[in-house]
């Protein structure tokens, strides 16, 4: 959860693995191959006492909890089996016929969905061209712009959604005071309430996500960007290619891989996204700002439907190993697994 | 960091329309650069202006007199004292412990080649992607049977296990740049497989843990939403739940709650900077090396 929540989604854990996905090239890693090979014979058991500590871990607060998580989603987990008497009956499928003949839920995965989709093309994109810009600026420039997008970077989650919402304070917020400077229409601007309207309420949101997501894509890209070979781009403009020709026939295929993982690992952040919406909303989001992590959370904790809860919880799991195994199969490509 | 990609900055003779381009990109760059370091700008600036332009329906953009008295109130408020007791606490005892499991799975992974090593890693780079309720639920509900609600060692067992699959890749990463021949070497002089490891491979994994443990801190201080769910003793509050103290049914104060941010931000952006360089070496490694 660390990676949601470090900063795309909290925070998301995103971050931390930026030394790993381009620090490493591939060939690098073959060179290192066969060296541990050497070493089977001498300790067999060795690493298997190595690693038991973190598998042990692992698999109390992760592996364990998954499948509770599966096994409640088939359980009614009522408040009297959870204090601790009497049985939990089991219910097979009646939670997940519940919730997918519940319109409500797909009214929530209809929202996650099209969230998910605004917040990673922004993020992308927007991304993308700051890094683009970053090859063209002067060297003072660019320290200037790396030391505001560290900044901003930087900022614990809690700490930015409680900016953004002062800044998007109905009564003193400054984007009000700056809407009514700019148009001249006080009455419309002034003590205007953004969260009112979902779709502005979103808006905020948006901006909240995409503005903590920028930073680990622009530094991530850039690193990628300065790994094209200067020699092909200027061959290619010699030969009359364009700035965009040599852009998708030079650059794009150089940074394609670097590009794919970053945008995998947005889907999967901004569609976990819980910290920024819960923060905005003061800790209690209205049901027409909840998405599937806020749903789940909502059904839990709020209604003390543990099973309703874990079993939504294993709907969005569901959703997203699809996207999870893309990722690991780009890792694996790259050699990053190795 | 820039200093750190010098290739990028060949000292070439410009045309001139390439220097008028060059001129118009820098403008957008240092406005795509306000934009990003705005919301910062904006925390520490509100942090320190007076109450009565805080409360304003014309806020300014540049204060027009500095005052302490927002951080006074924060330092004031309930509990400030026993919440940095308790961030300090559980993020530290998790990094701790994370760090020392981390680098043992770090180095079996990085050093030998055994039987369900691959699915480790695997496993390790899939649970960071799980979404947070599908474990706070039934972590929640385990803690709850065991006692650990409210107690720092539920939060604790909880960040360190967090830090860990991240924590042991990146670990592994520095490993495995660490040649195998120095720890032989060490090895063929006369030390023991510890002593190699101590004298050899510990001194030069030292900037890698380095690196990996702030980015454990700075996630087990930044961690709000099990803070939250785990701990309801408000003399057990971290930092960042104590924030949400600051907000009442009258209202928020935003003028504490922003010196109360800028002074919980303050080690992060320092450690930030701290690793910034690690992780620049890191991003840019590839390139010396291809």
């Amino acid at each position: 959860m660390t990676a949601a929540d470090t900063k795309a989604a909290g925070p998301p854990v995103p971050v931390p693995r930026v030394p790993e996905k381009t620090g490493i090239s591939p060939s690098g890693q073959e060179a290192d191959g066969p060296r541990p090979k050497k070493r089977r014979k001498k300790g067999e058991l060795l690493p298997y006492f190595l690693i038991l500590p973190a598998i042990l871990a692992i698999a109390a607060v992760y592996v364990y909890p998954l499948i509770k998580t599966v096994i409640m989603s088939f359980q009614d987990l009522g408040r009297a089996a959870l204090w601790g008497n009497g049985e939990t009956p089991w219910v097979g499928f009646e939670q997940f016929t519940n919730i997918l003949g519940d319109p409500d839920f797909w009214a929530v995965v209809g929202r996650t969905v099209v969230f998910m989709t605004i917040c990673v093309v922004l993020t992308m994109g927007i991304g993308l061209l700051i890094a683009l810009m970053m090859l063209k600026v002067s060297t003072w420039v660019r320290l200037v712009l790396t030391v505001a997008l560290i900044a901003a970077w930087s900022m614990p989650l809690m700490v930015a959604a409680s900016v953004f919402r002062w800044l998007s304070d109905s009564d003193y917020g400054l984007i009000n005071t700056l809407l009514a400077d700019l148009t001249g229409d006080e009455d419309r601007w002034l003590g205007h309430n953004w969260f009112l309207d979902p779709w502005q309420g979103f808006g905020i949101i948006t901006l909240l996500v995409v503005w903590g997501a920028i930073p680990f894509v622009v530094i991530t890209m850039y690193a990628a960007l300065t790994q094209v070979p200067k020699e092909l781009e200027e061959a290619a403009s010699l030969d009359g290619a364009t700035a965009f020709g040599v852009y998708r026939f030079v650059t794009w295929p150089v940074i394609k891989p670097v590009f794919t993982m970053v945008a995998t690992l947005s889907v999967i952040w901004d569609f976990n996204v819980f910290g920024q919406i819960w923060l905005l909303r003061g800790n209690k989001p209205e049901p027409e700002y909840e998405t599937l992590g806020l749903y789940s959370f909502s059904k839990a904790f709020e209604s003390t439907s543990f099973s309703q809860g874990s079993a939504i919880a294993l709907i969005t799991v569901l959703m997203l190993s699809g996207v999870a195994v893309y990722y690991l199969r780009q890792l694996i490509k790259t050699g990053e697994v190795e | 960091m820039s200093a750190s990609t010098p290739t990028n900055a060949p000292a070439q003779v410009l045309r001139p329309d390439r220097k008028r381009n060059r001129l118009g990109y820098n403008i957008l760059a240092l406005v795509t650069a306000g934009l990003m370091a705005f919301p910062v700008y904006w925390l520490i600036v509100s942090s320190l202006r007076p109450n009565h332009e805080i409360r304003s329906y014309d806020q300014t953009l540049w204060p027009s007199s500095l005052t302490f008295d927002n951080f006074a109130r924060a330092v004031k408020q309930d509990n400030f004292a026993t919440a940095i007791q308790s961030s300090l606490i559980v993020s530290v005892t998790a990094v701790v412990g994370g760090m020392i499991i981390a680098t043992l799975a770090a180095l079996a992974i990085g050093r030998f080649r055994f039987f369900g090593r691959k699915a480790l890693m695997m496993v390790m780079i899939l649970v960071q992607m799980l979404p947070p309720t599908a474990m706070l639920i039934p972590i929640y509900l385990q803690l709850n049977a065991l006692g650990g609600i409210d107690e720092y060692w539920g939060l604790i067992v909880v960040y360190l296990v967090s830090t860990l699959p991240f924590a042991t890749i990146m670990i592994r990463g520095f490993v495995i740049n660490i040649p195998v021949e120095l720890e032989e070497s060490a090895m063929v002089d006369g030390c023991t497989r510890m002593g190699a490891f101590r004298r050899v491979i510990f001194p030069l994994l030292a900037p890698g843990l380095a690196a990996a443990s702030i980015f454990a801190l700075v996630n087990a201080w930044n961690e709000y939403l099990f803070a939250y769910i785990l701990i309801n003793d408000n003399s057990k509050y971290t930092l960042n739940v104590w924030l949400m103290t600051f907000t009442t049914e009258r209202g928020t104060d935003y003028g504490a709650l922003m010196a109360a941010s800028t002074l919980i931000s303050i080690p992060v952006v320092i450690f930030f900077m701290i690793i910034q360089g690690k992780m620049a070496t890191g991003l840019t490694s590839g390139a010396v090396k291809g």
